[in-house]
């Protein structure tokens, strides 16, 4: 609070170079609608991925194998009813009429009003708060498809949400993970240098010089035939992590080795400080700025490889729910014709992508005193 | 210049054995080998299992010495029989190498058609209209997965019947066509997959020829060239591209690896035989000599490419010496 006062009351006051770099840093990325936006966009798709239990109208395992590709009800949402009367938002009741082709027929006898806060499937966030209460609902044996539903009837909308917690974390897990690989490995190998050097930086060009991708496969493929999600969760995270962090070890080498030569590492040393003290404690913290940027324009990585490994069927299993592994459904041409709402989960990581690049070069342009113009 | 080829070659030669190293060491120790499919079947013998896995040295756990069997045929050139289609593992290759790269050639070509000029007006109109344009279109390329553009475009083809939604050529017809109607069915079937790939690949290079052009057009020879009167796109064309596309060259060379790998799934998507979906098919039934050959295929398509962008560099740029 203090510190929005001192801006708004001094702000025109206060001269440029009067402020402390970390002022003029928000102060440019405020400046920034686009990076602004993607930060709002980001904080509601985390905020809804971490309350999907609540959120959700069912579980994500919730199935109705006689409502296969139900079509999304977000555009059949009724204000008025038959006879023209204004109600509370309700659905109409639909019937399948053809279980081979999936389609469906509105019965406007049934209407089903969307309740608040209604009594559902039960879930957990985060563990520890366990409850059964969802944010809408409707009255069984209605359903709510938001985003219609998949082949077995189980609702799109919830999956996305539920999707979202492994498609959404996995970047952030990943690229913190990556990160501090990075950071000690490219510190090291510029403070010592020598053979630490040597060998880290070889290491990182073999990484760099590797497609990616096939080798993320081929050490998929490798580990954990039959663990269970969580564990391949936690493999997928690892795996990405590993394969990470080589550009940032290279960069981060380039800065420490200009960096160990300034005079107040040189008094640390003299001061007698342990190496990896002066690592962390002194020279780390001026390449904060430069790793930030770089983690959070790394993290669309993280997110879109996850989406390639459950996409090729190597990744989080049914009925698990990820942005990829929703969209293997569509693979199918006739399906996806039939049902292009199968296609939703990847408008939902188009957006998430676009939200980090859109905050990454925001921070980039915030962090780079040359953009102050 | 020969001698130069000739080191970039050699130096590729200890990245091809690490990497050929970790690989082969990651199937060697993971459970499980092709066999264990034939196992399930009882009508092949036990004698035969054993002896298949005698011959394919499939007994060893031994990383080292597995590694040896594979390394010192294939330094002769024998790089074996695939194991589950029965045939040499470099007749497999020969037939999807050429897949991939005509897909990834043609987006690449997809891209730079694009990305030169988007950038260069990019950069001559910075920060007005078709600067914000292009700058949505690169960041909408930036930010859309390779799956799920290529399951639009699917979507599109099958919805409009414009364009076929997979392979490579027709299957029914191709092989009563003659050779010009294959070439034209090929194109066909390749537009979707290269809209896809090229418009991924064009979002980076339109974003570096878009500052390549700024740092250029702020050089004092360009204020010269200005000042001598000549015109804006004229001064743009002779004096500045030349210049500004020199990291664009560069970052060619690093974009293969992100290229190769966006084909993977692009290729699964539309159903292109290519090398991505050959490995990915070599994986799942751990089908060791075709991965060991793709892999090798990989790096050399890699190290090829960066090789190029090198090379190209050098008769692009004067100033660059090969030595």
């Amino acid at each position: 609070m203090t510190a929005i006062s001192h801006e708004t009351q001094a702000g025109e006051l206060l001269p440029l170079r009067g402020r402390t770099p970390s002022q003029l840093f928000w102060r440019r990325l405020r400046r920034n609608r686009t990076a602004i936006v993607g930060l709002y966009v980001l904080v509601a798709l985390y905020a809804s991925a971490l309350f999907a239990g609540f959120v959700a109208p069912y579980s994500y395992d919730n199935a109705v194998t006689d409502l296969s590709f139900h079509p999304p009800m977000l555009t059949q949402i009724k204000l008025f009813d038959e006879q023209g009367k204004l109600s509370r938002p309700f659905v109409y009741g639909t019937t399948q009429t053809d279980p081979q082709l999936a389609t469906y027929r509105v019965d406007t006898s049934k209407m089903y009003p969307i309740n608040l806060f209604v009594r559902g499937d039960r879930y957990h966030i985060l563990w520890t708060i366990k409850s059964n209460i969802h944010l809408f609902g409707v009255d069984r044996p209605g359903r709510i498809y938001l985003f219609g539903a998949d082949k077995f009837g189980q609702d799109t909308f919830s999956r996305i949400l539920y999707g979202g917690q492994v498609s959404l974390s996995i970047g952030v897990v990943g690229i913190i993970i990556s990160t501090i690989i990075g950071l000690l490995v490219g510190g090291a190998a510029g403070y010592f240098g020598g053979a630490v050097d040597f060998i880290s930086m070889r290491a990182v060009e073999v990484l760099l010089a590797l497609p990616s991708l096939y080798f993320i496969l081929i050490l998929r493929q490798s580990f954990g035939s039959g663990a269970s999600s969580i564990q391949i969760y936690i493999i997928i995270v690892l795996i990405l992590a590993l394969i990470g962090w080589g550009t940032e070890a290279r960069v981060i080498r380039g800065m420490v080795l200009s960096l160990k030569e300034q005079d107040y590492v040189v008094a640390a040393r003299a001061m007698g400080f342990s190496d990896w003290r002066i690592i962390i404690r002194h020279i780390l913290p001026n390449t904060l700025s430069y790793v930030i940027v770089t983690a959070t324009l790394s993290v669309p990585f993280y997110i879109l490889s996850e989406v390639a490994l459950s996409f090729l069927g190597v990744g989080i299993q049914e009925p698990e729910a990820s942005w990829g592994n929703m969209l293997t459904a569509a693979q199918n041409p006739r399906i996806l014709g039939d049902f292009p709402w199968m296609l939703t989960p990847g408008v939902f990581i188009f957006v998430a992508v676009m939200a980090w690049n859109f905050l990454g070069d925001g921070l980039r342009d915030a962090a780079d005193p040359r953009t102050l113009s | 210049m020969r001698t130069y080829l000739i080191r970039r070659l050699l130096s590729s030669i200890p990245l091809i054995i690490v990497v050929t190293f970790i690989t082969k060491a990651l199937l060697v120790l993971s459970p499980g080998n092709y066999l264990d499919n034939l196992r399930l079947n009882p009508t092949i013998s036990r004698d035969y299992l054993a002896y298949m896995e005698h011959l394919y040295h499939l007994d060893s756990n031994n990383v080292v010495e597995r590694y040896w069997y594979w390394l010192w045929p294939a330094l002769r050139g024998d790089f074996g029989y695939s194991f589950s289609a029965t045939m040499p593992v470099w007749t497999l290759i020969g037939e999807r190498v050429p897949n991939t790269l005509l897909l990834t050639g043609s987006a690449m070509v997809f891209s730079w058609v694009l990305a030169v000029p988007l950038g260069t007006l990019a950069a001559v109109y910075r920060n007005r209209w078709p600067d914000k344009l292009i700058g949505l279109l690169s960041f909408f390329g930036l930010s859309i997965p390779s799956v799920f553009f290529s399951l639009l475009m699917v979507l599109f083809a099958a919805k409009t019947g414009l364009f076929p939604v997979g392979g490579i050529h027709n299957q029914v017809l191709w092989s009563s066509m003659t050779g010009l109607e294959k070439l034209i069915d090929t194109l066909w079937h390749l537009v979707l997959p290269t809209v896809v790939l090229g418009t991924i690949g064009m979002a980076q290079f339109v974003r570096q020829m878009r500052s390549g052009m700024l740092e250029t057009l702020s050089q004092d020879y360009i204020r010269t060239a200005q000042a001598k009167g000549l015109s804006r796109w004229r001064v743009v064309y002779k004096h500045a591209l030349g210049n500004a596309i020199n990291p664009l060259v560069t970052l060619f060379g690093l974009s293969l690896a992100s290229l190769l790998a966006g084909a993977l799934l692009t290729e699964f998507v539309f159903g292109w035989a290519g090398l991505g979906t050959l490995i990915f098919d070599a994986l799942s039934n751990k089908d060791e000599p075709v991965v060991m050959a793709s892999v090798v295929m990989l790096v050399l398509m890699l190290v090829a490419g960066s090789l190029i962008a090198d090379l190209l560099l050098a008769i692009i740029d004067p100033r660059i010496r090969v030595e």
